[in-house]
């Protein structure tokens, strides 16, 4: 069942004067039960598609069009007051920095209770009983102890285990994940990859957005899985059939960026040039000025648009069947 | 570990502020309860005569001696503390109590609100503190009460400005937009979340003109502007002193302490709050 349908998401940035689309009519759905990554370098606005959800963009931002069906209501046209309510509870949301996301003069107890606290109307002695629970739930050993503890006496992995506690502590039926294993060694990335996966996904049957540029964690706990390039999305599809046959140029230079154990030492591939500036993408395709393949035909406008290819996969490439 | 996370005892909390802090700490206190308790420790009033006694040198009687009119300076210097310390609080008080809420405002919520805010405080800013204070003296009268609002009102722009500055820097930290993402309101995340982060530079602030504003209160009253005769004032006595600096000076010297002391006390505690407030400078010490 559908839990998220973006359609025509467009987020712009104030440069100069004018409005650029930092997202440029993005289109993708969320299941319950799904995990979908949503890959691409830094800068190509995958962030600025979490917070627009959230509708937590800075002041410079807006919102240009476009639709978030979330159940009944659409996330971009809600009042502030609904916003709120949903916020936290239906929709809970971890952050890439475990270091600087709680508040460093609160003890962690307080912090999780106090979200328990506003959404779920719990007495203190409720509270800190369910914060305890929560702290447990996520691998936090000694919680009861750990509640009184501020964020400084905590080990990064300790802290993202705390932020993911006040995001689920709702039972949120949508997590949107901004690179939240990012800052963390490889043992704890695995670690909270797979509490998201199993407290999340498998217990509550909820929808998580998992916003990466690591292409491992994608292949690792994804289902589906989008890579968005300059503000697009590229190419959709189940993360076999993506990571398993790439379609558009991008994904395929993506993929084969990316290290694996097999390859010998050695200068890894990469991708030439640079993602285009806000101020000035191609017509056509963005990734045309950077792509092998390119051709004539990729600067016509509308060369980036969605091509279907069966159930469940998209490719954004006009030449994509010649390739 | 789970030692770590046990409340510190109050020694170690002591010990964690520095000794500077704790000295200053301990001196304000002294001085407070010195204003406070000034008809219980000192003898009569400090408008008493005693012309039997005038200038007397320091003595088991007056311990720091007599004035030109006979009255007792340890007497006097205890109820002018009470005019310093009032000057010092209240004024400070209203500056708060004004410019902290602005401050913060003005620094969360940024554009149009925050210009309007901050224009007419860089206006006032602009003008010399002491110029403003004195001209507003001048025009609206000479008491207590009006001179803790005139410089209430000449400090609020500073404590806007660094209320605002504070509160500007948290502009896009992770925990205040992870309480947004949580569901609080922007009031919330001000009250609970930015304000306690960034009011350590204010309090520092704070104490710092708490002094400036016993400096103030005595210029004031050292021009005559200020607390008027015979109410004991510890800039009015300065003043008063001067004249018989030669063959009294304790006249000047008591008083001159007294000022002295009440401004290191502020200027000390000022330097430790912010260990005070954040729990990992306060956890490391």
């Amino acid at each position: 069942m559908t839990l998220l349908r973006v359609t025509g998401l467009r987020t712009e940035f104030r440069a100069g004067g004018a409005w650029h689309a930092a997202v440029d009519g993005i289109d993708f759905e969320l299941r319950q039960g799904e995990i979908l990554g949503l890959v691409g370098e830094s800068g190509c606005g995958k962030s600025t598609v979490a917070n627009s959800l959230m509708r937590l963009l800075p002041g410079t931002a807006r919102i240009g069009g476009g639709t978030a069906q979330f159940g009944d209501d659409d996330l971009l046209a809600l009042d502030e007051v609904r916003l709120r309510s949903l916020r936290g509870s239906a929709i809970g949301m971890i952050f890439q920095d475990p270091m600087t996301a709680l508040d460093p003069v609160f003890r962690v107890g307080l912090q999780i209770e106090e979200t328990l606290k506003q959404h779920l109307g719990l007495v203190p002695a409720a509270a800190r009983q369910r914060a305890e629970e929560l702290m447990r739930s996520v691998g936090i050993p000694a919680p009861a102890e750990r509640l009184r503890a501020y964020p400084h006496q905590l080990s990064g992995g300790m802290r993202q285990r705390v932020a993911l506690a006040i995001a689920i502590c709702c039972n949120p039926r949508l997590l949107i994940a901004d690179e939240p294993t990012t800052a963390l060694d490889v043992t704890i990335q695995a670690q909270v990859l797979e509490l998201i996966r199993t407290l999340l996904v498998a217990e509550r049957g909820a929808g998580v957005l998992l916003i990466t540029h690591d292409l491992g964690v994608v292949a690792r706990v994804c289902d589906r899985v989008a890579v968005m390039y300059a503000g697009r999305i590229v190419e959709t599809g189940a993360v076999t059939d993506v990571f398993g046959a790439p379609r558009h140029p991008y994904t395929r230079a993506l993929l084969q960026a990316a290290p694996t154990g097999e390859v010998p030492r050695g200068q890894l591939p990469t991708i030439p040039g640079r993602v285009p500036v806000l101020a000035a993408r191609p017509t056509g395709c963005s990734f045309r000025p950077r792509c092998a393949h390119a051709e004539a035909v990729c600067a016509v406008p509308g060369a980036a648009d969605p091509i279907p290819l069966g159930p469940d996969r998209e490719v954004a490439c006009v030449r994509h069947a010649a390739l | 570990m789970t030692a770590e996370l046990q409340r510190p005892s109050l020694r170690r909390r002591l010990a964690s502020l520095g000794r500077g802090t704790v000295a200053g700490t301990g001196l304000i206190v002294v001085l407070l309860l010195a204003a406070l308790f000034a008809p219980w420790l000192s003898q009569g009033s400090p408008e008493a005569m005693d012309f039997s006694a005038v200038l007397v040198g320091p003595s088991s009687a007056h311990p720091l001696g007599t004035d030109n009119f006979g009255r007792d300076v340890l007497t006097r210097v205890l109820f002018g503390l009470r005019v310093s310390m009032a000057a010092a609080v209240g004024s400070v008080a209203v500056a708060m109590l004004a410019g902290v809420p602005l401050g913060l405002v003005a620094g969360y919520r940024r554009g149009w609100i925050d210009a309007v805010i901050m224009r007419p405080a860089d206006v006032i800013l602009s003008f010399p503190a002491i110029v403003l204070v004195i001209a507003l003296a001048g025009a609206f009268g000479q008491n207590l009460g009006l001179m803790i609002v005139t410089i209430g009102f000449v400090y609020t722009p500073i404590v806007v400005r660094v209320m605002r500055g504070a509160a500007l820097e948290l502009d896009g930290a992770l925990f205040v937009e992870g309480a947004r993402a949580r569901g609080a309101s922007h009031l919330r995340v001000m009250l609970r979340h930015v304000l306690p982060n960034a009011i350590a530079p204010v309090l520092v602030q704070a104490s710092a003109l708490m002094g400036v504003a016993i400096l103030m209160e005595a210029a004031l009253s050292f021009i005559g502007l200020g607390v008027q005769p015979p109410t004991p004032s510890l800039g009015l006595m300065l003043s008063d002193g001067r004249s018989y600096m030669g063959q009294a000076p304790w006249l000047v010297v008591a008083p001159g302490v007294g000022i002295m002391l009440a401004v290191l006390g502020f200027n000390l505690l000022g330097d430790g709050i912010p260990r005070l407030l954040d729990p990992a400078r306060r956890a490391r010490a």
